[in-house]
């Protein structure tokens, strides 16, 4: 079955209301495509609500916005994405710490 | 950087972005621990691509503007004429905007909206003030959106419901004649197909 857009999703206001241009979503780069399509697959598989990732992330641009960080709407995503895998035990950060490194390092070169 | 990824395959000619190592190195962790797969990220992506922005209603207005025939039975007939383009769902009226007259989509009720068409409304659209204003002060809304008509311009409003769904067909710009149908789509707005914008020529569209 194909995924229906949800209204909670596409419709989050405020700070945390999806970057959009002439009403299309708009992802500058692959990178953003593909965190946004894992945190949406995540909460589908009921991994958490929306509402607490939602949380996560208005808190992250809020901490953002106070220490004046030039990051980019979904460098924050990713952030607040992170902090709550980590919550919920799903993920250690330094676990990814080290697969990044392989990345970085050339040792691990995943097709996705 | 553009061009660096010509092929656009998995080959990288250029050192890849910090931040998108990180976001694949996170893909690869929760597709070992079965969290997510490659593919239904796939399918969100494009589904929220896709089905959020307005490319289907876009391509309704682009093949009328480019095929009488075609325009002539969707001026007649919304739901048959979208659905010979394989959308469907929604039973549509289209409204067509020419020198004299101008239309105006709105949902006073609520906010029925062609999402098939044009994806989710937009937040506005929803709001109270729309909802009641687009009714009482049209013009008044239009020139806030940036829209001037001619006093002599005729208004129209066209009120949603639950049964039935209105789009508006907008004028082609002047000097797109040597435009290609997919094209003139990347011209056409949402706020264009709700009213509230008229499709500007690409030069001025890219300003």
């Amino acid at each position: 079955m194909e995924p229906v857009p949800s209204r909670e999703i596409a419709d989050m206001k405020g700070a945390a209301a999806l970057p959009r241009k002439n009403g299309e979503l708009v992802f500058d780069e692959a990178w953003q495509g593909r965190i946004f399509g894992m945190t949406v697959a995540m909460s589908h598989e009921a991994c958490f609500a929306w509402r607490e990732f939602q949380a996560h992330l208005i808190e992250e641009i809020a901490h953002a916005e106070r220490e004046g960080e030039s990051s980019s709407y979904y460098e924050r995503w990713l952030t607040a994405f992170e902090q709550l895998l980590a919550d919920k035990g799903l993920l250690d950060p330094g676990t990814l710490a080290e697969r990044t490194r392989e990345f970085q390092c050339g040792h691990r070169d995943d097709v996705f | 950087m553009s061009g660096a990824h010509g092929d656009h395959g998995h080959h990288h000619r250029e050192p890849e972005s910090v931040l998108s190592l990180r976001v694949r190195a996170l893909e690869s962790l929760l597709i070992e621990k079965k969290l997510v797969s490659s593919e239904a990220v796939d399918r969100i992506v494009s589904a929220y691509e896709e089905d959020i922005g307005p490319h289907n209603g876009a391509k309704v207005v682009a093949r009328a503007w480019v095929d009488p025939a075609y325009r002539a039975r969707l001026l007649a007939d919304g739901t048959a004429a979208i659905e010979e383009l394989g959308f469907g769902g929604v039973d549509l009226q289209v409204v067509e905007n020419t020198p004299g007259v101008h239309n105006l989509v709105v949902c006073t009720l609520c906010s029925c909206y062609p999402s098939a068409l044009i994806g989710l409304p937009p937040v506005w659209y929803k709001s109270f003030e729309y909802r009641s204003r687009a009714v009482r002060e049209p013009r008044v809304v239009l020139r806030e959106f940036g829209v001037e008509l001619p006093e002599s311009t005729e208004i129209r409003i066209w009120d949603s419901s639950a049964e039935l769904r209105y789009l508006v067909l907008p004028e082609r710009p002047a000097g797109t004649e040597r435009l290609s149908q997919a094209e003139l789509a990347a011209l056409v707005s949402r706020d264009a197909m709700i009213g509230v914008a008229v499709v500007k020529p690409p030069a001025a569209a890219a300003r």
